[in-house]
């Protein structure tokens, strides 16, 4: 079991009001992603969930269980931190032991339980291994061995493939993922990345200044964007946003495309300009042009298209999929 | 061209460190010679730098009128003592001041620091008295308190940025692993903070050893450390300074060779945090 509810959940450090109030209710076996810029409180907030933060005001229940005042060690959840944060002079063997340990058991069930859990991870070569001759996806695996071993309630993940190289981040994502199917057992994980959590998500919390934007699936929230926000933050490249007359047109403040649902055309279309960057990925083009009516947008054409530099092309946005939002930027 | 002029550097910086070094180690060389003259060769003008005939003489006078083996287990004890003390003391407060600072915390470590700007000669009066009062002149008890309360401040500091260089998140991790305080501090803080802790008693044992105000004024014959053992036979007997000087070897020999073996520690302890 792992159902975790912030009821008004409030935090200030000295003046600072990081997280205002936030209210969520998480399902068990949910994976669920907070994502959001820089400073959006992300990480606070899953400290706070952690029992690493005191809460200024509000409540947090696991299991309907309140557990507000409870220290980190008695909510029964794991952490997968940032910089993997393994213990420097311990092995591998016993950076995963060390929770059962804690735990009190006895040595044939830690030994049993180690083993299962580098068996998982693939891990088995490396038991003698201290974290220091270990590579960063191999460390990430102990990390995250070390989090399964105690069978939490709950998983929660800080941005945990951050420090890692590209190739190797797609292929953790992978492995989170499938674990998450194998243990069935709730997690959050927080990410500035959204393809991070467009990939991995089950529900997407999207955050900005400790507030929450929207929750909800991922495509709940690449469709129907609650606000110029979240429309602006999933999604890539980003949408792109038109004030003025071509938003008048559709008696709106703002209107936004997002650059898959343009009409590309050399001949004509609706809005005329002219290319400024093309960048060509063979599977895609992306083109930036400068428009006479709607300024700068960032399109994207199916397959290769053959135009450069200085170019004239038109381009349509697609009627059905305009997203169209009010002065306060909410969606309409 | 600009590989030669970096040579060229190289011998230039090598030649200045090795003066340096060799200006700051002459009087301990100058020393430990003049330990092996006679007397008249001691004083000689021009003075003679190798060439003398090396004597055992003062070595055996020295020893012979006073109990070197006494003076060097009282040093023992009393560098000992009030460094293993001040430890203890430190570690807690410094694991506090590093890891759950408040408001305050900068206040107070730069307020420790600032007593060791104090002249110690300025508290020498109260001290006394309360020495007396408590009847603890001239025993190793009283010093090791003394030395262990002088050399505090810097034992916090250095335990204080060491242990600053732990990554706060590691001890999270162990929080998160359902370490209790007790655990923490055993299992994850302690093994990770032994280099810094052995370098930093190592350095305060060295300080202690060669701590000589307040040796000097509280002690007479009971306590008396090597440092007592050196002054002995400066002034009151006129001035044998080959004599002076085969004690001053005899005294500064332990902690010299403890200090050669750990020059490594000791540089790392001293430079710790500076360069990352």
């Amino acid at each position: 079991m792992g159902s975790i509810r912030l009821e008004g959940v409030h935090k200030a450090f000295g003046n600072v009001n990081v997280i205002p109030n936030v209210d969520l209710d998480i399902k068990d076996g949910e994976f669920v992603v907070f994502v959001g810029p820089s400073g959006c409180g992300k990480s606070t907030l899953l400290r706070l969930i952690a029992g690493l933060e005191d809460l200024t005001k509000g409540r947090i229940l696991i299991d309907e269980q309140n557990v507000t005042n409870a220290p980190p060690a008695k909510r029964g959840l794991s952490m997968v931190f940032q910089s993997y944060a393994l213990y420097p002079h311990m092995t591998v063997y016993n950076n995963i032991a060390f929770p059962l340990k804690m735990a009190e058991m006895d040595k044939a069930t830690i030994d049993q339980k180690v083993r299962a859990a580098a068996d998982v991870l693939n891990l088995n070569d490396y038991l003698d291994r201290r974290p220091g001759q270990l590579s960063g996806g191999q460390r990430q695996r102990v990390a995250i061995g070390r989090a399964i071993v105690r069978e939490p309630s709950a998983f929660l993940f800080d941005e945990p493939l951050s420090n890692l190289d590209a190739a190797l981040r797609v292929n953790m994502r992978l492995e989170i993922t499938e674990l998450h199917q194998k243990l069935g057992a709730t997690m959050i994980y927080v990410t500035h990345d959204q393809v991070e959590a467009m990939t991995m998500a089950d529900k997407i919390v999207v955050l900005q200044a400790g507030n929450v934007e929207q929750f909800g699936s991922p495509l709940e929230l690449y469709n129907k964007p609650a606000n110029r926000f979240v429309a602006g933050f999933i999604g890539s490249p980003k949408m792109n946003f038109v004030a003025g007359a071509p938003a008048a047109e559709h008696g709106v403040h703002e209107i936004g495309v997002r650059p898959e649902h343009f009409d590309l055309s050399t001949t004509d279309g609706k809005w005329k300009g002219t290319v400024g960057v093309a960048e060509h990925l063979g599977s895609d083009t992306f083109l930036h042009i400068k428009t006479d009516v709607a300024g700068l947008l960032t399109v994207r054409a199916d397959g290769e298209f053959g135009v450069k530099h200085g170019d004239t092309v038109y381009v349509t946005p697609n009627p059905d999929k305009i997203y169209k939002f009010n002065e306060a930027g909410l969606a309409v | 061209m600009a590989c030669a002029v970096t040579n060229q550097r190289k011998a230039v910086n090598t030649l200045i460190a090795w003066a340096v070094g060799l200006l700051i180690f002459f009087p301990i060389l100058w020393t430990i010679l003049t330990s092996f003259k006679t007397e008249a060769q001691a004083i000689s003008d021009p003075p003679v730098f190798l060439f003398f005939d090396w004597t055992l003489e003062n070595y055996a006078v020295v020893q012979e009128r006073s109990d070197y083996l006494r003076y060097l287990i009282n040093s023992v004890i009393i560098a000992g003592g009030s460094t293993i003390l001040g430890t203890l003391i430190a570690i807690p407060a410094a694991w506090s001041m590093a890891f759950v600072p408040s408001k305050r915390t900068k206040d107070i470590l730069l307020w420790m620091l600032s007593t060791k700007m104090l002249p110690a000669v300025g508290v020498l009066y109260p001290i006394y008295l309360l020495f007396i009062q408590l009847g603890l002149l001239d025993s190793r008890f009283g010093m090791v308190i003394v030395l262990m309360l002088i050399n505090l401040p810097i034992i916090v500091w250095m335990l204080y940025t060491y242990f600053r260089e732990i990554p706060g998140e590691i001890l999270e991790a162990a929080r998160m692993d359902g370490a209790n305080l007790r655990n923490e501090i055993l299992y994850v803080l302690t093994p990770m903070a032994v280099p810094g802790i052995a370098s930093t008693i190592l350095l305060n044992f060295i300080l202690a050893w060669n701590e000589a105000f307040w040796t000097l004024n509280l002690t007479a014959a009971q306590a008396a450390p090597l440092t007592a053992f050196i002054a002995s036979y400066s002034s009151p007997e006129g001035l044998f300074y080959a004599k002076l000087s085969a004690a001053s070897t005899m005294a500064i020999a332990p902690i010299l060779i403890l200090g050669w073996f750990s020059q490594k520690q000791l540089v790392r302890g001293l430079t710790f945090g500076a360069v990352k």
